[in-house]
């Protein structure tokens, strides 16, 4: 089977954020990037899948010249190929635009299976998925726990809220976008890392892939959003602020 | 033209984020003096439709189909596909659920537009409207503007209008029976279900100290279990801990783990973006130990330590030994 992931770089959780001077994305140049944390999964639910059914992973990536550190560390854990649409800028693009340009690079992946994150942790649009599929036509699910794939169909769990599931069953091809803990991650080996440096990497310009330009949603100002703050912070050393917290706790909360 | 808002349904009744998006909309329509409409979509959908016809609305629409019996995709994108070039709206507004994550942007599509997802906020300057959302896990807002002709597709989240503020009055009804076929509904949806009973029911815990990813290693957990036992308190987790199975799911709690209201919910480590904090803003007391100051969590908490929870917990963990003690 053919499985196509679609893997976003973003930036580093604990990287500190510094809004741009244009205050409309943040500070790139100090920053840390890695794997969007949902697309980890992604990636580890389809190398499970190709183990056990056969087949090629292959990983699908846009953004700048930086995310192809992202895409080699996808190969060295076993991903077979990838394909990187080439963006000048990270931020420039809504959803729709993203997207449709996923979605033409990967009609000609002639994939069995979509699989992307179930959402972002930069943007958080936790749509891409869903758009894909309908600009490919295919079926899709979302938030999947659980991969069952049957031949000419895949039998999926879905999560629902308050911890509820569901599953569904589709023909394939479909797109699904997967939810964090559908499995549990693989590091990459030596052998892996060795092996990456040899795989192929297609590059595409966005221009290539002839998407028209649409009516975008547009980030007018970014900022640090204004604290509802009504915390006391307890303040003093480490050893005050233990003994100060139980002591409100205590009498102020009355919680103990 | 106008706002169209879609409710959402379960188990009968109208969800309350349902009555949230409907506040949401009825603000926006103010704002630039335009109605405000809604429509709920399913097979024998009349009650429903009565319920909204509770609040200050110009139309109630009854989407009323039996493919829409079940949830699916395709059914209910192609429903309202349908709705929505019958009514023209302007804006098209829905609540940020599971369900609409699912649909929401395959309608957008039918329309070359985007969906914007999970607003916040919605303000109108100079006849324009401009929607606040929530960036980096709740690290950054950015304020966006959407281009183009209408209509425009927003989706709001939970708990960011307030279900109470809806205004009250009269709706005219419509029943509207879309053009749906069978055969262009591709999945087959199955029961939803719950896993087997939990060993663990958190929702009754009065004392819960929740561990998040800040705990960096399984090995690390002993220090909030030792937290946990010194208050005499339940262990509860965020989604990466649970995710990473160092802690079993039953004990992650937000939106799809528990909701928790405990006495106090001491927060170690954990971030709080929206989807751990709709599980346990409920909580009377809510502590919260992280390094970064800026975290989101602060801003539900009534009391903050800022600062290296390896160094604070296991003091307070002394200390409540210690008050305990004597
Ligand atoms: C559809 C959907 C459903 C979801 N459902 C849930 C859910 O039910 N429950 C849930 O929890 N999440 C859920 N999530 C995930 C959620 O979006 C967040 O990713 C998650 O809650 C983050 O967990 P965290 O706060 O533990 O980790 P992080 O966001 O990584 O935060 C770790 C925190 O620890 C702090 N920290 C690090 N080191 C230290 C230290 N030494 N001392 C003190 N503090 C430190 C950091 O400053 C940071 O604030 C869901 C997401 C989606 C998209
Ligand atoms: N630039 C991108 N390149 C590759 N995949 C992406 C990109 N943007 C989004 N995705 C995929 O779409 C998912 C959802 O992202 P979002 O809709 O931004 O929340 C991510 O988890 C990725 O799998």
């Amino acid at each position: 089977m053919r499985i196509l992931v679609a893997v976003k770089q973003v930036i580093g959780r604990d990287a500190p954020l510094r809004v741009n001077a244009a205050r409309t994305w943040v500070e790139e140049n100090d920053a840390t990037f890695e794997i969007n944390e949902p697309d980890a999964y992604a990636l580890e639910a389809a190398l499970q899948l190709k183990e056990k059914h056969g087949g090629e992973v292959a990983v699908l990536c846009a953004g700048p010249e930086r995310a192809a550190k992202t895409i080699r560390e996808a190969l060295a854990k076993g991903a077979d190929r990838a394909v990187h649409i080439e963006l000048p800028e990270a931020a420039a693009l809504d959803a729709l635009g993203t997207a449709s340009l996923l979605a033409r690079a990967a009609e000609a992946e002639k994939p069995d299976l979509v699989l992307t994150g179930l959402q972002s942790d930069d943007l958080g649009l936790g749509q891409t998925g869903v758009v894909m599929a309908e600009r490919m036509g295919l079926p899709h699910a979302t938030i999947i726990m659980e991969i069952d794939f049957r031949g000419a169909a895949v039998r999926v769990k879905r999560e629902l809220e308050g911890g509820w599931f569901q599953y569904v069953e589709m023909p394939v091809p479909a797109v699904l976008t997967i939810q964090s803990g559908i499995a549990k991650l693989r590091y990459a080996t030596l052998m892996g890392i060795k092996k990456a440096r040899s795989k192929e990497i297609k590059t595409l310009a966005a221009a290539d892939l002839g998407i028209p330009s649409h009516p975008a949603a547009v980030i007018e100002r970014l900022y640090m959003p204004p604290r509802a703050r009504q915390a006391q912070i307890v303040e003093g050393t480490p050893q005050e602020k233990a003994a100060r917290l139980v002591d409100k706790l205590r009498t102020e909360a009355r919680v103990l | 033209m106008s706002v169209l808002v879609i409710a959402e349904h379960a188990d009968g009744a109208l969800r309350r984020m349902s009555w949230e998006a409907v506040a949401a909309g009825q603000e926006l329509a103010r704002a630039l003096d335009i109605p405000c409409s809604a429509a709920v979509a399913g097979h024998n959908v009349s009650a429903l439709a009565g319920e909204l016809s509770s609040a200050r609305l110009e139309r109630v629409y009854a989407v009323e189909h039996q493919l829409l019996d079940a949830y699916t995709p395709d059914g209910y994108a192609r429903a309202f596909e349908l709705l929505v070039r019958h009514a023209a709206p302007r804006f098209v507004l829905l609540p940020h659920t599971y369900q609409v994550r699912d649909f929401a942007p395959k309608l957008a599509t039918r329309f070359e537009r985007v969906l914007l997802s999970d607003v916040i906020a919605c303000r109108v300057e100079d006849g324009k409207a401009l929607f606040t959302r929530q960036l980096f896990q709740g690290k950054l807002n950015a304020d966006v503007s959407l281009g183009g002709e209408p209509p425009y597709f927003i989706s709001v989240q939970a708990g960011a209008w307030r279900a109470d503020q809806v205004s009250q009055g009269e709706s005219q009804a419509e029943t509207f029976v879309p053009e749906l076929a069978a055969g262009a509904i591709r999945t087959r949806p199955e029961e939803p279900f719950q896993e087997a009973k939990r060993a663990v029911d958190l929702s009754t815990a009065e004392l819960i100290v929740a561990v998040g990813r800040g705990i960096q290693d399984k090995d690390n957990l002993h220090l909030a279990e030792d937290l946990a036992r010194a208050l005499g308190a339940e262990l509860a987790a965020s989604r990466p801990i649970c995710d990473n199975t160092w802690l079993p799911m039953e004990r992650q709690v937000g939106s799809s783990g528990q909701t928790v209201s405990p006495k106090l919910y001491v927060a170690v480590g954990i971030s709080g973006a929206i989807q751990h904090l709709v599980g346990m803003k409920g909580s009377r007391t809510v502590v919260a130990i992280n390094k970064d100051p800026d975290a989101p969590i602060f801003d539900v908490a009534d009391y903050g330590i800022v600062g290296d929870l390896f160094e604070v917990v296991p003091l307070l963990t002394a200390e409540l030994r210690k008050a305990k003690g004597g």
